[in-house]
């Protein structure tokens, strides 16, 4: 019989493979960002110890199928070599995904720094009933798919509009994707509740009639795919700076860990208890 | 109120994203600081990206309207 403990390897990434005393290693790659010092190495290690390949999974992550688990120690010494670390599996936090944030023309928030101050504090918050996925997305064109992670956070924007500076030329209104601006003539009107916070007016205005007031973060709770999917709610609209967004993961882990049921994913502990009663528990 | 002289001309109707942006970028290329160019832009995708990008590289948007269902874009050359 091996000398290994599966569990105990599944929850530092090790996955057993069908084939006898085999294990992919999924790595912690936050926001799938790989700089190109590790990539040889990745290269090197996947050639000595695996079969010459490695597996990019959903979540931006990077495994390497066929390693012998009598080659643990090394592979582990070899990936820290280049700064590169385990990822995790079991009902703990997982790697965050971000999408490339602020460099995107879409972009309204910094996603990759934020990625990992959130994967800094968490990744690996252990004691929850089931796995936890975290996704940061820059803006509401949603590429990381924030409703799909069980907390995903959505890059927003709020604005201003400078009337004086507006030549009424209809680009927001035609950019809109809600519908929430018009224009009669000499005369805009913008419906608040319909916007989705997305910018595109901001960018698109050659004016600078409409401004960016400030920048936050939406956030959704809840979501998950698998074997029953379920997209995430929306629990809070706009939530400004890292410390009041970093305060709610944290509350929002100590509150699954207390009222989720052993086995049970975060959506289906809020549908059970409710989404006010979340919301109200860790705002 | 007159309108500007218009230095240089390009319709992109019918053009996707990028490649009409690219082209605007390339006309732009061929004109001096200060030079007008007029864009003709289908509404949708490509009015919603062109604008913001041209935005982005510095140059001015001197003027924007709708004709028959495109956009019709002046744009003021950079002084780089």
């Amino acid at each position: 019989m091996a000398d290994y403990d599966v569990k105990d390897l599944k929850r530092v990434g090790f996955m057993k493979q069908k084939e006898k005393d085999l294990f992919s290693i999924r790595l912690r790659v936050v926001g799938g960002y790989v700089s190109a010092d590790q990539l040889p190495k990745l290269a090197e290690i996947s050639r000595k110890y695996g079969r010459g390949y490695i597996h990019l999974t959903t979540r931006q992550g990077i495994e390497i199928p066929f390693i012998h688990f009598n080659d643990f120690e090394k592979v582990r010494g070899e990936l820290a070599e280049v700064g590169l670390s385990i990822g995790a599996c079991g009902p703990r936090v997982r790697t965050v995904t971000a999408c490339q944030g602020e460099i995107c023309s879409h972009g309204l928030i910094a996603a990759q720094e934020l990625a990992l101050m959130v994967d800094g504090r968490f990744f690996g918050y252990d004691g929850l009933p089931h796995k936890f996925k975290i996704g940061i997305t820059g803006c509401p064109n949603a590429c990381i798919k924030p409703t799909e992670n069980d907390l995903g956070i959505m890059g927003v924007v709020e604005k201003e509009f400078i009337e004086e500076r507006c030549t009424y030329c209809g680009l927001c209104v035609d950019v809109c994707p809600v519908g929430a601006i018009t224009i009669e003539g000499d005369k805009l009107s913008y419906d608040h509740d319909r916007c989705v916070k997305c910018g595109d007016c901001i960018f698109v205005c050659p004016m600078d009639a409409w401004v960016k007031k400030r920048a936050g973060c939406r956030i959704y709770v809840g979501g998950k795919m698998g074997k029953f999917p379920h997209l995430g709610h929306e629990a809070f609209d706009f939530v400004e700076g890292e410390d009041p967004v970093l305060r709610i993961i944290e509350r929002t882990l100590e509150f699954y860990r207390e009222r989720g049921e052993k086995g049970e994913r975060f959506g289906d502990t809020i549908d059970r208890l409710g989404l006010d009663v979340y919301v109200e528990a860790v705002k | 109120m007159s309108e500007v002289a218009v230095d240089a001309k390009l319709d992109l109707k019918g053009e996707v994203c990028p490649y009409n942006f690219v082209k605007t970028k390339l006309k732009l290329e061929e004109l001096e600081a200060g030079q007008v160019l007029e864009v003709i832009l289908d509404e949708g995708e490509p009015v919603r990206n062109v604008p913001r990008s041209v935005k982005e590289e510095g140059h001015e948007i001197i003027k924007v309207e709708k004709v028959n269902g495109a956009f019709r874009l002046l744009i003021r050359k950079a002084a780089i």
